[in-house]
């Protein structure tokens, strides 16, 4: 289902530098894009700044410009490529800048380059706060009270009828750059003044704050015959207040019942529709705890750093769809990569819990500001897997590889109790760890969640986890012990530690005792089909045992196997990287 | 290998394979058919949709009883699960609408339910088996493995008989409303179905699934649906008969689910089972005129058989699944009469085709306006 002619040749606005707010997640997604456009017979131009990625690799595009992202460079390499599209929503917050530059300054029309996946009117909706705001309101979404302001004077006039705290957010920045919550009116001062400095349309956004409140986003696709889909949603384990992108996020939603997932998923269908996306958009919502009322707050018409965690998350390659769909291809023809029998068309089912845990920088700048808030510091981030979140947990957090090895990480200054009850209540890179240092001490978890605003689900989560570590302090070593503490994400050598003895030790005795760890495959729909995918996650279970009268058949146990996955193979064959499948292909654990 | 573990409860399949697990809910054996349902919010609604019935049934999402239960999210008078079996139970749920646990909720009702099953494991081995007989017992001390499947192998199954009537109403009630009146044949009805028709104004007025044609008709209906509910619509030749007249009064019919299938087994199409069952909240379904798919709810293991529907008679197969091509929706080429195999209401699941309760409700209004007139013209035969 073609529009006007086909589309023969594509250019593709790469993310440029890496910077916070937008890293390597972009590289990820536009390398799956063109790789999925070369699928598809239609010859790729990538223009990107950066040649440190995969994307502007030899065999990834058709041709490549490593030049400036810069409005006359585009232009040029428009005149001399003359393509028939431009896909501008791989390139984050970047290429859709450039995109609306193009459009606007003529170039497109004057060279007969269609703009794929997002109309030019759905990223200034998108984008632009007045014109979102009105589209909500159109459709009958709630908006939290907000007023667009190009100067102090007007910001002071706002803060007279809206009581702080307030929340700053320049409009077209990225990682939200330049913003802050202002809780006094010098703050409010500084960070608009800020704010301004950072928006290249000086212009910031002042609203309501909903700190405290649950955060949750939806990743959803559309494509040209309006079939829409979500492909995952995601809960914060910190409250509004804090960035998504320097947020603990688990997906899908832990603490959701189907009244409220079924209520954001629909509003997120509805936007997605009003904007009359082709391809991904993500939708960011702030919950009430204490009731059903809801206000979204943003919305990103493009491929995100959320779409390439839901991406990972689930198995679903996002970029790759979210391209073809931009060609004109439609949801329910493309297959599923996965099953290889399903269609794109359907929806991610986990059976896993996934959480990711921002990687801030501070072991390198030692004298930074640890607080976080809608200014995004992150500079990576981690992602685990297992059948727990516990489990989920404590693999992300070894996987930081930063001086908190595991969760029995302690500050010395949280001796003292103020100090611990600040590192709770005031977003930082330690809270995580703070909050189960005061679970540790004998803190209620209600308690620990009325200070940071965590729900309490996640801080009784951690409760048990110190339980664990108790037990595993004060109680015999048993097997059944053991198999607690594993299947609750507990290395071996923090089992080691806690009870007192080698590693070596533990190691033997868990293997002595059966445990090994088992291999589980992310296939996108928790295994309901037979699915083909090299992308599996390790947890510890119990194997079901056979009795006499059933046949037996013996299985190899991948024990010794490690199916190490790099971030660029995952998920998929679309976006393997460099050297990182033969990791892979050298060891293939049977699928369980 | 010894067992180091072993477990206190299990679930034994008729094949012999026994899946051990810890016991939460109440202490009691069950039968019934193992199925499992890709959902991942809506427990409570799957454990009180009636369609469950005498099903044991396997959760694949590992994290089950984070907010709880409540009394809203009911579908029906109590839960009809045999069973649930999961992985990971939390018995500290977080919800501001929470007014209990699970396993409180569970025990409540006599309903018997592990947690810490490899119920990936499972789900492969039903996907690649089938749905079968299966057993859960909550204590197997001092049984053995080998009674234990036999009694798996000779477990009642709720395809064995017609078990509609035990989940249908035992009386007729009414929801008062101002739109088109429309009777809904209960044949183990969900809430939310009710919720979705009274929200739109509709009079509604439920009734047994015993209810025989003729008295439907005296209540002079705009409109009928037939529920969804459990078990092989083969086993209900009294219902496909109530439907067959109805569908000869030629008033606006739509069928749900089970309702779906009688309406087939009404106008002499077949039905068969599938191998393992359409359960969760993800399943595409395309419509066949309009190219457009729509993701919904799903839970049945009995289909219509596409090559049996009288296309000669003006029935065609409106939708399919996209996952297995399996008819999701048959309609008339003139009267005003579909169903759908998938679920509007959701709960759980998308709302993705709450449409349809549109476009049903329309055809009521349009017949009540038509019949309005016809019955004046005629002096008013119609109360």
């Amino acid at each position: 289902m073609q529009a006007t002619k086909p589309i023969s040749s594509v250019l593709v606005i790469g993310s440029g530098p890496i910077v916070i707010g937008q890293a390597a997640e972009f590289d990820y997604a536009g390398t799956q894009a063109l790789r999925a456009l070369r699928e598809e017979g239609i010859r790729s131009i990538l223009v990107n700044s950066n040649p440190a990625t995969i994307m502007t690799d030899e065999d990834v595009a058709d041709v490549v410009y490593i030049e400036p992202l810069t409005l006359d460079v585009l232009r040029r390499v428009i005149i001399r490529e003359r393509p028939d599209g431009l896909l501008p929503t791989l390139g984050g917050q970047t290429g859709l800048n450039l995109a609306v530059e193009l459009a606007e300054a003529g170039i497109l029309d004057r060279y007969g380059v269609r703009l794929l996946g997002t109309p030019l009117d759905a990223i200034r909706r998108a984008e632009d706060r007045e014109l979102f705001k009105q589209l909500l309101i159109d459709i009958g979404e709630p908006v939290v009270e907000s007023a667009i302001v190009r100067s102090l004077t007007e910001a002071r006039e706002f803060a007279r009828t809206v009581p702080l705290p307030l929340i700053v957010r320049p409009a077209y920045t990225l990682g939200g750059t330049g913003g802050g919550i202002a809780t006094t009116p010098e703050e409010l001062d500084r960070i608009v003044a800020a704010g301004l400095a950072a928006s290249p349309i000086h212009q910031v956004l002042l609203e309501r704050s909903l700190l405290g409140w649950k955060e949750i986003e939806y990743e959803v696709m559309r494509d040209a015959s309006d079939t829409c889909i979500t492909i995952c949603n995601m809960e914060n384990l910190d409250p509004m207040g804090v960035h998504t992108g320097d947020s603990i996020v688990v997906a899908p939603s832990q603490t959701l019942t189907d009244r409220d997932y079924q209520m954001l998923r629909s509003a997120a269908l509805r936007i997605i529709r009003a904007l009359g996306i082709e391809g991904g958009c993500n939708v960011q919502f702030a919950l009430d705890p204490k009731s059903s009322q809801y206000y979204v707050i943003e919305v990103n018409p493009r491929v995100s750093r959320s779409s390439a965690l839901a991406s990972k998350a689930t198995g679903y390659p996002i970029a790759r769809v979210a391209a073809k769909i931009a060609v004109g291809r439609r949801l329910d023809e493309l297959m599923n990569s996965v099953t290889r029998q399903t269609k794109a068309a359907f929806e991610p089912a986990l059976d896993y819990c996934v959480v990711k845990i921002p990687r801030w920088p501070f072991d390198k700048f030692r004298h930074a500001d640890r607080t976080i808030g809608t200014q995004m510091k992150a500079t990576g981030e981690v992602m685990a897997i297992d059948r727990s979140f516990e489990a989920a947990l404590q693999k992300a957090v070894r996987s930081l590889e930063t001086d908190q090895k595991d969760l029995g990480w302690e500050d010395p200054a949280w001796g003292d109790a103020a100090v611990l009850e600040d590192h709770i209540r005031r977003p930082n890179d330690l809270r995580l760890w703070a909050m189960t240092a005061a679970l540790r001490r004998g803190w209620s978890p209600e308690r620990v969640s009325e200070l940071s605003g965590v729900d309490p689900w996640f801080t009784r989560k951690l409760a048990r986890l110190v339980a664990i570590e108790r037990r595993l302090a004060e109680e015999e070593l048993t097997p059944n012990l053991i198999w607690t503490a594993k299947r609750a994400g507990f290395a071996d050598a923090r089992i080691a530690a806690l009870a007192g003895v080698p590693v070596a030790e533990v190691t033997a005795r868990r293997r002595e005792a059966g445990i090994h760890p088992v291999y589980k495959m992310v296939d996108t729909c928790a295994a309901e089909f037979e699915a083909a995918t090299p992308y599996f996650y390790s947890t510890y279970s119990r194997r079901p045992r056979r009795t006499s009268t059933a046949r037996m058949r013996r299985r190899t146990r991948p024990s010794r196997c490690r199916a190490r996955r790099r971030w660029w193979s995952a998920p998929g064959r679309s976006a393997s990287g460099k050297g990182s499948s033969s990791t892979t292909a050298a060891c293939t654990p049977r699928p369980r | 290998m010894p067992e180091l573990f072993a477990s206190r409860g299990a679930l034994v399949l008729e094949d012999g394979r026994i899946f051990g697990g810890e016991p939460f809910g109440a202490e009691v054996d069950a039968e019934g058919e193992a199925v499992f349902t890709t959902s991942m919010v809506g427990y409570q609604e799957i454990a009180t949709d009636p369609s469950f019935y005498g099903q044991i049934v396997c959760l694949t999402y590992p994290l089950i009883g984070n907010y709880g239960v409540n009394a809203d999210d009911d579908q029906s008078r109590r839960p009809w699960a045999a069973g649930l079996v999961v992985r990971e139970y939390c018995d500290e749920p977080s919800h501001w609408r929470a007014t209990g646990t699970l396993a409180a909720y569970l025990r409540k009702h006599g309903i018997p339910a592990l947690h810490s099953v490899d119920t990936r494991a499972l789900t492969r081995h039903i996907r690649r088996h089938g749905a079968m007989r299966a057993l859960i017992v909550s204590d197997r001390a001092g049984r053995s493995d080998e009674e234990l499947v036999e009694r798996a192998r000779r477990a009642w199954s709720p395809g064995d008989q017609d078990v509609v009537t035990m989940v249908t109403t035992t009386e007729r009630y009414a929801v008062e409303g101002t739109g088109p009146h429309v009777v809904v044949l209960d044949c183990g009805l969900k809430a939310e179905i009710v919720a979705s028709l009274a929200r739109r104004g509709a009079r509604v007025t439920v009734v047994p699934a015993s209810t025989p044609a003729a008295d439907i008709l005296a209540l002079a209906p705009d409109g009928v649906l037939t529920s969804p509910g459990p078990g092989d619509p083969v086993h209900n030749a009294p219902a496909v008969e109530t439907v067959r007249q109805l569908v000869a009064a030629e008033l606006p019919f739509l069928g749900v689910c089970l309702g779906h299938q009688l309406l087939a087994l009404a106008i002499g199409a077949r039905t068969g089972k599938l191998k393992f069952g359409h359960r969760g909240g993800n399943h595409p379904v395309k419509d066949l005129r309009t190219g457009v798919v729509r993701i919904t709810s799903q839970n049945h293991g009995y289909h219509v058989l596409a090559d049996s529907v009288p296309v000669d008679a003006g029935w065609r197969v409106s939708q399919v699944s996209l996952n297995d091509g399996t008819v999701e929706g048959l309609e008339h080429a003139s009267l005003p009469i579909s169903s759908i195999q998938y679920h509007p209401e959701g709960a759980p699941g998308p709302l993705d085709s709450q449409d349809i309760f549109d476009q049903f409700l329309d055809r009521a209004a349009r017949y009540r306006q038509q019949s309005g007139a016809l019955t004046t013209r005629v002096g008013g035969v119609r109360e």
